[in-house]
């Protein structure tokens, strides 16, 4: 196998000829679905004789209506079960396992502190309809937050309901168009760069906006000219993401916030990428008007199917009328909700959103402090250029040599051996690692997006290289060996055209 | 790369065969090639309106989705039915099995300013 000579990468690499690597063959199960698990009748507990008479439910309910045989559902033991779903978790692949390089989704390992704070009895016992004077402690929570994420992106309100970012983005845009609206023009257009997150566009659309795409410059920023020409009365918003999806900081923003604003327009933030400028920037302080935040990226809570996500939306105080309901409230020491806000634009999730998350966040943020953040996105961004540096010899890098947060590299360079970026992607997972998000952003073609995160090592981030450095090699030598992987994964590479074209939804036909 | 002559161009990749007043449209060889396996494709109704340039359907492959932009205005005559249970047909035949709509041409016009099969070749190269 190939070697490198890096000589800070030698104290973990050399061991029986081969090189040491996360992903190695170990015993991996396979796992029917629980209702193939067991035998009729066998349950996991002991379930006592009923006290009470059986009843005739004919005599209460349309017969048409009773089910005489229950379907469908599991009947095993208590260890069935068990194994049944320890050995799912097994398949998975998660933070507290490796590397998770996936860009513009910010994977940092999320710290155990915040699990104990969110199992605190105090917050795990309440109820959402409980009377706001005993909850004081969970409406403090959610006060205290929302005054410490304006005070990380210069905004001067927010509300933590938006169950995810996404959610959070269509709400900044539902408050704009409420801004517009009463202002007597809720406006027609909204621009976005051709680098915009997808859920761009969605958001403009569902508040009835049409999308008005704009080409970036050569250098991957916004092009100030072509934003002078688009820009008119008629365009409700500029939505734009800073750092940028290719990694790069919009060094014009002060520009293209008062192009924006000369035309009466907003600017809306994407708080996607905040991990690269905590401490160093603020939102609100670039010109931005409106923007959201991610808590299941910067800060630190579980994501997707981990966990539920949170995507606080946070504004100027010209969208404060506007912001969703029901606002907490901080008078003479206690905590209350305010409903009575006749200009907003309402209530976005059932009770008070993902309450388990902020608690999350906030534990994260003081265990943090304000010199931690801030070392948070040095060391996120020096990790980064780190990884950069170390790979563009071997991949293209189709823009910048330097980089934010996240780094994008292409497959340029493997495509002669028509070796492909999911080729690339498949080869990392036999080497046990996550491959990084593929083929984003849009206008980099055959995109690799690897965004280390600061809780990475350098070992670490030097295994992942060695890997990178390796595949490439392979590319050139043996490129069937990459193109045929994973062939160590439990499952092997996967037929999408045909998923697609054809998917089968349920495990019996 | 195929891209037969006597057929109009877009520089979104779209192709067009003019008949008789009817656009038939369909995405190009080198469209098909970037996009990879199509595997859905989204066509407007029969009798929808639409403006040269502006969205008219999406086509869905396994590495992206992409708006396709009709080459010229004017109304929806028809839409390749086979698509939707085969939408392989845009990769085996973009320029005949894998047509998607045809279009009755509100201002010919329109037509002049699309590229020839010479012109579409110079742009596509351009690109690599």
């Amino acid at each position: 196998m190939e070697k490198t000579t890096d000589a800070h990468t030698s104290q973990w690499r050399i061991v029986d000829h081969d090189v040491i690597k996360p992903g190695t063959r170990g015993i991996v199960f396979n796992e029917p679905l629980i209702f193939e698990n067991g035998k009729p009748g066998r349950t996991g507990c002991d379930i006592p004789q009923s006290e009470f008479p059986k009843r005739n439910l004919t005599a209460h309910f349309d017969p048409a209506l009773l089910r005489h045989r229950v379907e469908g559902l599991a009947e095993v033991s208590e260890p069935e079960a068990v194994r049944h779903y320890t050995r799912l978790s097994q398949w998975n692949y998660g933070l507290d396992g490796g590397f998770y390089p996936l860009g513009s989704c910010t994977m940092k390992y999320n710290p155990k502190v915040n699990e104990t704070v969110a199992r605190l009895e105090g917050f795990t016992g309440l109820h959402p309809l409980q009377e706001p004077q005993t909850a004081q402690g969970a409406l403090r929570v959610i006060y205290e937050l929302e005054r410490m994420l304006c005070e990380i992106v210069g905004m001067e309100t927010a509300s933590l309901q938006p169950a995810a970012g996404a959610q959070g983005e269509l709400a900044g845009i539902m408050l704009v168009r409420a801004y517009h609206t009463e202002k007597g023009n809720p406006r027609k257009k909204i621009i976005l760069p051709d680098s915009a997150h997808g859920t761009n566009p969605a958001s403009a659309a569902l508040c009835d906006y049409q999308s008005v795409p704009m080409q970036s410059g050569p250098d991957g920023l916004i092009d100030l000219a072509a934003l002078e020409k688009l820009m008119d009365e008629e365009t409700a918003a500029l939505m734009l993401t800073n750092p940028n999806t290719l990694g790069i900081f919009e060094k014009n923003i002060k520009q293209v916030c008062e192009i924006v604003h000369k035309k009466g327009g907003l600017v809306y933030g994407d708080g996607a990428n905040t991990n690269a400028i905590m401490g160093k920037t603020r939102f609100g302080d670039m010109g931005i008007d409106v923007c959201h935040l991610n808590l299941h990226k910067t800060f630190s809570t579980p994501h997707g199917g981990g966990g539920p996500g949170s995507g606080p939306v946070l504004a100027k105080g010209i969208l404060a009328p506007y912001m969703p309901v029901p606002r907490v409230t901080l008078e003479n020491g206690r905590y209350a909700l305010d409903w009575n806000q006749p200009k907003s634009i309402g209530a976005l999730t059932a009770y008070f959103g993902n309450f388990g998350v902020y608690l999350r966040a906030y534990a994260y943020i003081l265990s943090m402090g304000p010199q931690g953040l801030n070392d948070v996105s040095d060391a996120a961004v020096l990790n980064a250029n780190y990884i950069l540096a170390k790979l563009k010899d071997h991949y293209h890098v189709p823009y910048n040599n330097t980089c934010m947060h996240e780094c994008v590299l292409s497959d340029k360079l493997q495509q002669e051996h028509h070796v492909s970026t999911l080729d690339i992607a498949k080869a990392l997972i036999d080497r046990g690692f996550h491959p990084p998000t593929i083929y984003f952003p849009l206008i980099v073609k055959g995109a690799m997006m690897i965004e280390p995160t600061e809780t990475e090592t350098m070992e670490t981030m030097d295994m992942f290289i060695d890997s990178m450095r390796e595949i490439a090699e392979l590319a050139k030598t043996d490129p069937d060996a990459v193109t045929k992987s994973p062939t160590l994964a439990k499952v092997k590479r996967l037929d999408e055209t045909q998923a697609a074209r054809s998917p089968d939804l349920r495990h019996r036909s | 790369m195929e891209c037969p002559d006597g057929l109009h161009y877009t520089k979104d990749h779209e192709w067009g065969l003019e008949e008789d007043g009817t656009l038939t449209v369909g995405i190009t060889d080198y469209a098909q090639g970037e996009l990879g396996d199509v595997v859905y494709v989204e066509l407007p109704e029969v009798g929808t309106m639409l403006k040269a340039g502006e969205p008219f359907g999406v086509v869905e492959s396994v590495k992206s989705v992409s708006d396709l932009y009709s080459p010229c205005s004017g109304e929806v005559l028809e839409i390749n039915p086979d698509l939707e249970s085969e939408p392989e047909t845009v990769n085996s035949s973009p320029y005949d099995r894998g047509w998607m709509i045809k279009v009755a041409v509100s201002d010919p016009k329109e037509l002049e300013k699309l590229l020839s099969a010479e012109k579409y070749l110079e742009f596509v190269n351009s690109l690599k």
